[in-house]
């Protein structure tokens, strides 16, 4: 990669912009929803002048579905939303998962549930890790810490798209969205435009066969074995899976969090070191697929772990999940509709560290 | 000795797969796929036609058709092809919808696709049931009509009236061509098919939003012979649903 040697100073969703341009991005598709605004609004213009297209959708709905249609066609698209709006595109993730069409999706996560509020939240991680419309799939879901790496995971997000042609999820929070960071912005080296080229819809240029991007499967055994070629492409990412290791070898504590949180334990965790204490923080990546290798090694080790989520309780079953058998994990929840602060966090990590 | 001498007059259109359809007999669907295939063929489009199929009976029409295709989620069909499009905008793309499919749950993207004015054609095959569920009521059908979630007939009052999307389509700022067909007789076919070249023609020099209605017979959830099908639409649904052209830009001074 090359290097820009400037730096800008910008928010998490415009670096999520800046990266989708410099990935090659041609279409957006975007609707109105505090607080991912500032997406749709920076696609608007910069879209049109990158030589690209943007609408503005007449609903979520519509904005995931022709999302479906862009990448169908091939082309490098993206769309993005926060938590109600999310439950609106789940019907067309669901049929991007089951037909194999690439694209990205950001979802800037607010309170909920229903309307919630507009601050900060990790209310949808299992929506966002689960497969959060019908059926059964998965998608990659990437949750960047800060707006450095809102803009790297977003260029990442569209290789892993089309390498792997699946939907993949930028999950972000109302704290990574608004909060502004200085950057490097940097520009991926020969981004392949025409990534779809054995399998998008173009036309039956030069007498092709007919292609066809569909979901439906009645014939008797077929649906079965799209949900076996389904589950074999999801089971084949685990060694994709990835995570950030923080003051972790020596540490007796593990601090499981992700995200903004993840950023906000750290704080704490540094805190605690300057003190002698010796505790680490685990932050995964990719939410999906989970990095359950990583964590299982460091429970092999003895470690304890303290989940820590800015909702009421949900990857902390994929930490369990990780390390059963051999460890377990507490729990610690920041409602949702509060905003967490690393002196929240003292207390509960100093409790578990001495065993209250 | 005579010699045997014969002449092809009637044949499968190159844009239309040779094998049999899962429609009923009597239905109008293959009538409608054959008058888009032969219009692929006369107008050279087929080898840059992306079509996004719908849901309901009509799904199937990517396997009849021989073009690039995807499946929409059910109603979704113009925001889909408003991104292929938008995508690829060199390409034809068109859409294929039901009554169910269009004007019910895909009411919200029809009418915004169309009022963008984006360059696309939409297919509108009323025929006043869900078909392929098995006949329930349509935002289409008509007062006092029997189906499933209907048995006593349509009541205005309890269950609305039917909608007449075409006439809704032609106040739209986009649109730059609406019309209505029938595909009971031969004469009405043959008008149909100028109807869908008109609106083609929209769309390939670039003009704006094209939109054809065409009133269809579905004589299984009728529960009518095909005949008795067609002299229904004759007599009960052209009467509410009339023939004709709505919106046509090029006799209207054209759109921006």
């Amino acid at each position: 990669m090359s290097k820009q040697p400037e730096r800008i100073f910008v928010k998490g969703n415009e670096a999520i912009s800046r990266g989708a341009l410099a990935a090659k991005c041609k279409c957006f598709f975007g609707y109105p929803i505090t607080p991912q605004n500032d997406i749709p609004e920076f696609m608007s213009t910069h879209m049109i002048k990158a030589g690209g297209d943007f609408v503005q959708a007449e609903s979520e709905v519509a904005a995931a579905n022709m999302l479906l249609g862009a990448a169908a066609a091939g082309i490098r698209s993206m769309t993005s939303s926060s938590s109600p709006g999310m439950s609106l595109k789940q019907e067309a993730i669901s049929y991007m998962a089951g037909s194999e069409v690439p694209a990205v999706i950001v979802n800037i996560n607010r309170g909920g549930p229903g309307l919630g509020d507009i601050g900060p939240s990790q209310g949808d991680y299992y929506q966002s890790t689960r497969g959060g419309g019908h059926g059964d799939y998965r998608h990659f879901t990437l949750a960047p810490g800060n707006v450095q790496e809102a803009y790297d995971l977003t260029i990442k997000a569209f290789d892993i798209a089309f390498k792997h042609r699946t939907p993949v999820l930028i999950l972000g929070d109302a704290i990574l969205g608004q909060m502004k960071e200085p950057i490097t912005p940097w520009e991926p080296e020969a981004v392949d435009e025409e990534g779809g080229r054995d399998w998008a819809l173009t036309g039956r240029t030069d007498g092709r066969e007919k292609r066809l991007i569909k979901s439906l499967f009645l014939a008797e055994g077929s649906l079965a074995g799209q949900n076996k070629h389904l589950q074999e492409k999801y089971d084949s990412w685990q060694d994709l899976a990835e995570c950030e290791e923080f003051e972790c070898e020596d540490a007796d504590l593990i601090i499981c969090a992700y995200g903004s949180i993840g950023r906000i334990a750290k704080s704490a965790v540094r805190k605690f070191r300057k003190e002698g204490k010796k505790v680490g923080l685990f932050r995964p990546i990719t939410l999906y697929p989970f990095p359950n290798e990583q964590l299982r090694a460091l429970a092999d080790q003895g470690k304890r772990f303290l989940t820590i989520e800015h909702n009421m309780g949900q990857m902390v079953d994929d930490v369990r999940l990780a390390i059963r058998m051999v460890a377990d994990s507490d729990f610690y929840p920041i409602y949702p509709g509060n905003l967490p602060t690393p002196d929240e966090l003292e207390e509960p990590i100093l409790n578990c560290l001495e065993g209250k | 000795m005579i010699e045997l001498n014969e002449k092809l007059v009637f044949d499968r259109p190159e844009s239309v797969i040779d094998r049999p359809t899962h429609y009923c007999p009597g239905c109008h669907h293959g009538i409608a796929h054959r008058l888009i295939g032969e219009l692929l063929d006369e107008m050279g489009l087929a080898e840059k036609t992306l079509l996004a199929s719908s849901i309901g009976c009509s799904v199937f029409l990517y396997n009849y058709l021989n073009v690039d295709a995807v499946e929409s989620p059910h109603g979704r069909a113009p925001a889909v092809a408003t991104g292929m499009k938008r995508a690829r905008p060199d390409k034809f793309v068109f859409t294929y919808q039901g009554d169910g499919d269009l004007a019910s749950i895909g009411m919200a993207e029809i009418m915004h696709a169309a009022n963008r004015g984006e360059k696309i054609c939409v297919v509108f095959v009323n025929n006043t049931v869900y078909g392929m569920t098995g006949g329930q009521m349509a935002p289409t059908t008509l007062i006092g009509q029997s189906t499933t979630t209907t048995p006593n007939g349509r009541c205005q009052t309890h269950d609305g009236s039917p909608i007449r999307m075409t006439e809704i389509m032609a106040t739209l700022g986009g649109v730059a061509y609406a019309a209505r067909g029938s595909l009971d007789n031969v004469k009405n076919i043959r008008q149909a098919k100028k109807y869908l070249k008109k609106a083609f023609e929209f769309q390939t020099n670039e003009t704006g939003f094209g939109f054809v209605e065409l009133l269809s017979g579905c004589p299984t959830n009728w529960k009518m012979t095909p005949l008795q099908a067609n002299e229904r639409l004759q007599n009960e649904m052209i009467p509410y649903f009339p023939l004709g052209v709505y919106k046509d830009v090029s006799e209207d001074g054209g759109v921006c």
